[in-house]
């Protein structure tokens, strides 16, 4: 085992019988990372997950973490912790009790048992909320219980399905805060499964975007956001404006563009609407829509490369429906596709 | 104005006099002082109460019965409550049939399985009049156990076994750790129900008793066809409110109505 691998998955085939999810996946984790799988729902990507906690059995290929091929082992003996959506906290037992569950199971009891569950509470906050029922508790407070339900057991792998996504704005952040100080200061090698690219850029060290049960890019989030390979994370990191390229070219209802020197071999080549410069340039366009945005003003142009979304700020004089304006696709700040579709 | 006003409350008394007058009837007439069985009681007395402790076939009828609501109940459970996981978590082929079948007793009027049990399961296996009550009661409580477990079960989440044996349980354990705790209510609640189902049961326990082995209420039918005494009220009172009693208890203590 390399330290590049710490969890590694090669070849990973799942299926639902005989309906397939994931065909051949690799992916290397670092220990202690922070790892999110991003995708639209139905990419593979909580089946990943699932397949790593040993919930869901494996067609064929392999997982080993910390050394060893853990294919074949048991959820229950795999040292793998999994926050679930909806917390799936044990509503029979209070909030002392769940976070006893599985320590109890591992043979500890007395004062070492009552050590341990302590701190763990104490660690996410919720010492005073011991004696409740999972009931009682706010979704916020439910999910740090299963969070320090989880911790507690000491995880090589800590697993989070979608654990932002139902906390209102403000406990967002506040548990995106949690999360990473959690993650600091244990170093527990952390993955989440998200749709919303915001939280895997806010959160994540490393950033697996899938589609369809493959991987589309792997990437830091500063490359996720400003260098989307494909046009696929392109489109779903708000990059709106995409062209594909033929042979360099740029096909237009006015003929080819020959864009060849800029982006030699690129697919294609993308723009959020921030980089549109609008009113010089040697494109025309007519405005067909216009949205304020409070510091921003958006633009619908219909274009001879077809429809082009630009934003400019707010300040600059506004534009009305149907005026005629010069603007440019600047080449050198585009995000340069390599796959197309 | 005040004619529709009276109305509404006037159709209320009327249905629920409907519905707990014969009670009222059968509980006074168990008072009476007479030889007979009569509405309105001859004077007050507690003989025919004590007279129902007395007679031999009344106890070891009681003693049936109890042991077949309890016993029938009990085998149903152990059956039904796998039989419900299975049906509420797994996606099984044949699971819609199996469910209907499995509430077949519940719709089938009583006397045709009690004439086909009979006909088909008792007289050609040559079955004991014991093992056949106790079978057709089970039969009988199933759809009960099933429905009711399946209710509860319905309203638990799945994934917090997955929950448990990712904190070290294993799929047995997790079902017994996590699964059953919370669904007590509705095992204890398909349990009352079952018993009060089984205690009652008249049509298919009259094809399968035989002499001397009675269900509490064939033993009752068979009383009063030779003695017209009010000690037959005077029992049907006391199950009456031993019922009562169970589901009152029960939805006081576990909220019974809300399975149901």
């Amino acid at each position: 085992m390399s330290d590049a691998s710490y969890l590694s998955l090669s070849k990973l085939t799942l299926a639902y019988g005989d309906t397939p999810a994931v065909p051949d996946l690799d992916l290397d984790i670092r220990k202690g990372e922070l790892i999110a799988l991003l995708g639209p729902s139905g990419c593979g990507k909580t089946t990943t997950m699932r397949a790593i906690a040993g919930l869901m059995p494996v067609k064929s290929g392999r997982v080993s973490l910390d050394g060893a091929d853990i294919t074949r082992v048991p959820a229950n003996k795999r040292a793998v912790g999994l926050v679930f959506q909806s917390y799936a906290l044990f509503p029979h037992l209070t909030v002392y009790e769940n976070v006893a569950f599985g320590l109890k199971l591992k043979g500890m009891r007395g004062n070492e048992l009552d050590a341990k569950v302590q701190s763990g509470l104490k660690s996410v906050g919720l010492s005073t909320f011991a004696n409740r029922r999972p009931a009682e508790l706010s979704g916020g407070q439910q999910q740090r219980v299963a969070l320090a339900r989880s911790m507690v057991m000491e995880p090589k792998v800590l697993l989070l399905d979608e654990p932002l996504s139902n906390l209102d704005a403000r406990l967002r952040l506040e548990m995106r805060t949690e999360l990473q100080r959690v993650q600091k200061e244990t170093g527990v090698t952390m993955i989440f499964v998200t749709h919303d690219q915001a939280e895997a850029l806010a959160l994540a060290d490393r950033i697996v975007v899938m589609k369809a049960g493959k991987i589309e890019q792997i990437g830091s989030p500063e490359d996720i956001y400003s260098r989307p390979t494909s046009s696929f994370v392109a489109d779903f990191v708000g990059f709106e404006n995409i062209f594909q390229l033929d042979q360099g070219k740029l096909q237009t209802s006015a003929g080819l563009v020959d864009l060849s020197s800029h982006a030699p071999s690129a697919a294609g080549l993308a723009w959020r609407p921030r980089m549109v410069t609008l009113g010089s340039g040697p494109y025309r366009g007519t405005v067909r829509g216009t949205s304020f945005a409070g510091d921003s003003r958006e633009y619908l142009l219909d274009t001879k490369l077809g429809p082009i979304k630009a934003e400019v700020d707010a300040s600059q004089p506004a534009h009305a429906l149907g005026a005629e304006l010069a603007f440019d696709l600047p080449v050198e700040r585009a995000a340069l596709l390599s796959r197309f579709g | 104005m005040t004619a529709q006003r009276l109305f509404i409350p006037f159709i209320l008394f009327l249905v629920i006099a409907f519905l707990i007058g014969p009670f009222l009837i059968i509980v006074a007439a168990s008072f009476s002082a007479g030889e007979t069985l009569a509405f309105p009681p001859q004077g007050f007395s507690l003989r025919w109460i004590a007279k129902v402790f007395t007679v031999e076939s009344f106890r070891a009828s009681f003693g049936m019965s109890m042991f077949l609501a309890i016993g029938g109940t009990a085998a149903a459970l152990i059956l039904g409550i796998p039989a419900s996981y299975a049906l509420s978590r797994y996606k099984l082929p044949g699971a819609e049939i199996v469910r209907t079948v499995v509430s077949a007793p519940i719709i089938v009027p009583g006397i045709i399985v009690g004439l086909a049990l009979l006909r088909y399961i008792v007289v050609p296996f040559q079955v004991g009049i014991t093992l056949a009550l106790f079978l057709a009661h089970t039969a009988l409580v199933l759809p009960y156990a099933v429905r009711v477990v399946s209710a509860s079960l319905e309203n638990l989440r799945s994934d917090i076994e997955e929950a448990a044996v990712l904190l070290g349980s294993s799929r047995l354990g997790a079902f017994f750790r996590v699964v059953m705790p919370n669904i007590r209510g509705g095992i204890l609640s398909a349990f009352i129900l079952g018993f009060v189902t089984s205690f009652n049961q008249v049509p298919v326990s009259l094809f399968l008793s035989g002499p001397g082995v009675r269900t509490m209420p064939i033993d009752m039918i068979a009383y009063m066809e030779i003695v017209f005494d009010p000690s037959v009220a005077a029992l049907s009172s006391l199950l009456a409110f031993m019922s009562i009693g169970i589901v009152f208890a029960a939805e006081r203590f576990l909220g019974f109505s809300r399975y149901v």
